[in-house]
């Protein structure tokens, strides 16, 4: 509860300091807690809002369930196969750290503007996250339990349903909670490159028209929608992992 | 060099010569890519020209100057937090989720708060690699050894000398795990920025060319960031090896 109550404070001293800035820097440059939330709160209200707001979240729909699907895929194949895994991993790793953006003109050359590409991109940032994070899990499951399936006569098909997969699952909910973040940073910048709809172009449009309050109040829409996510992953991981201990 | 790393190499070159041959024979159009080949050899016309050279320069600088503050001040603000159990556990939700926000959404205010300029390049870069930093820091002083800290006592080591021949070293796997996602992050964090909004730098560069349809530019300079990064990647993690070889011993 004392813990509860440190962060409630830690988050309005960032509050406090947002206020701070917007004195400092004037209303042109940053707005302040008060007319973001009002304008985010009128926003809320508009149509065009949920227009720009489905669509950006249908095409990290799409790409988390492209990357989620590829990335477990190509883990779960790695891990069991461990040559493979040994020659993938460093690859794997590499990539990881890549400036992805970099690629973007190429996935713009392959797939056109519009929701394809938006998808392409958010997949190739969580794609590969899972998949390391999916090869890690498998390879870290302990050697007894492999054992047991071998005495036990399991087929391949039945070691991956259920003994592989379930006891892989804490650290796949880690994966898809990276993922999930990744993904969503490449949607919207594939959305601030190039597009003409979803909220990553809302943020570029407003600074078009230097209307702050708007940015601002779409950039923290973004972030609580996107902390929620990420907390509720967060609190089923910790969960998880405690259950596993 | 034993099997496994000759295998990665065979399936290295294994994709470039099948990208290779899809373009040489049609499959993949010249408007979508050009071969390897012509990038590389595209790359080096432009690396001898010089006409990069500002860019690259600019770019280096910034990724340079994102990644020593974020390892800097992640490592002190991962310390002090460390030290204050009490404000670790408050900030802690919020380092947790924090990656669970999308940056690059901040940098347009940015720009209108420092200008069209470095800085808010550089903020960015620093912004995404300063919180791995902070996280790993922490990581890392949290295992070491109570028996070491004890040691030190019993041998009677100054706060400096105990930080320096106990704590570093024992937190250094971790520090070292930050520092690698820091450098990675920072090279995101400045190119991303550099190519959604700047008037210079690789990232400007790369979608100048691409506006342009100017293709064998823009995969010139593909082709360089991706193998600098490669580069700057396989160094640390060798060297990280190295350091971990031998602590084993």
């Amino acid at each position: 509860m004392r813990q509860f109550i440190d962060s409630l404070i830690f988050a309005a001293v960032l509050v406090g300091l947002w206020q701070g800035l917007h004195w400092f820097a004037g209303d042109i440059a940053i707005a302040s807690p008060g007319v973001t939330a009002e304008r985010a709160w009128q926003m809320v209200g508009t149509a065009s809002f949920w227009a720009h707001f489905r669509e950006t979240f249908s095409a990290l729909g799409y790409a988390l369930a492209i990357a989620v699907l590829g990335g477990m895929t190509i883990g779960l194949l790695l891990g069991l196969h461990r040559l493979s895994g040994e020659v993938a991993e460093p690859i794997l790793v590499s990539l990881y750290s890549l400036p992805k953006i970099t690629l973007y003109p190429l996935i713009l050359l392959i797939f056109g503007l519009g929701m394809s590409a938006k998808v392409a991109f958010g997949a190739i940032h969580g794609i590969i996250p899972i998949a390391i994070f999916t090869m890690g899990a498998v390879k870290t499951i302990a050697p007894v339990y492999f054992k047991t399936a071998r005495v036990l006569q399991l087929t391949r098909r039945q070691l991956v349903t259920t003994v592989v997969i379930p006891a892989a699952i804490p650290e796949l909910v880690s994966g898809l909670r990276v993922g999930f973040s990744l993904t969503l940073l490449g949607v919207l910048i594939g959305e601030m490159f190039a597009s003409q709809r979803g909220l990553g172009y809302l943020v570029m449009n407003a600074i078009g028209t230097l209307d702050v309050p708007t940015m601002m109040a779409v950039v923290l829409m973004l972030a609580l929608v996107a902390v929620a996510i990420s907390a509720t992953l967060l609190y089923l991981d910790r969960r998880l992992h405690h259950r596993a201990a | 060099m034993n099997r496994v790393v000759w295998i990665r190499t065979a399936v290295v070159v294994g994709f470039i010569l099948l990208l290779e041959l899809l373009c040489r024979y049609g499959v993949i159009g010249r408007m979508t890519m050009i071969p390897p080949s012509e990038m590389a050899t595209h790359l080096w016309r432009l690396l001898q020209s010089g006409r990069a050279n500002a860019d690259i320069a600019e770019t280096l600088s910034n990724v340079a100057v994102a990644f020593a503050s974020a390892v800097v001040g992640g490592f002190v603000i991962g310390s002090i937090l460390h030290s204050v159990p009490r404000l670790r556990r408050a900030v802690d939700p919020f380092l947790a989720t924090y990656y669970a926000i999308p940056f690059f959404a901040f940098y347009p205010l940015l720009v209108v708060i420092f200008g069209l300029n470095a800085a808010p390049i550089i903020l960015i870069g620093f912004l995404f690699g300063v919180v791995a930093m902070i996280i790993n820091t922490m990581n890392g002083l949290d295992r070491i050894p109570r028996v070491l800290i004890k040691t030190a006592r019993v041998n009677g080591l100054g706060p400096v000398r105990t930080a320096w021949l106990i704590k570093l070293p024992s937190a250094a796997p971790q520090l070292f795990t930050g520092i690698k996602l820091a450098i990675a992050y920072s090279f995101i964090g400045v190119i991303a920025a550099e190519f959604i909004m700047s008037t210079s730098g690789l990232g400007y560069s790369i979608a100048f060319a691409f506006n342009n349809f100017d293709n064998r530019t823009m995969y010139a300079l593909m082709l360089f960031i991706i193998t600098l990064v490669t580069i700057v990647n396989a160094f640390f993690h060798v060297w990280e090896r190295r350091i971990m070889a031998r602590r084993g011993r």
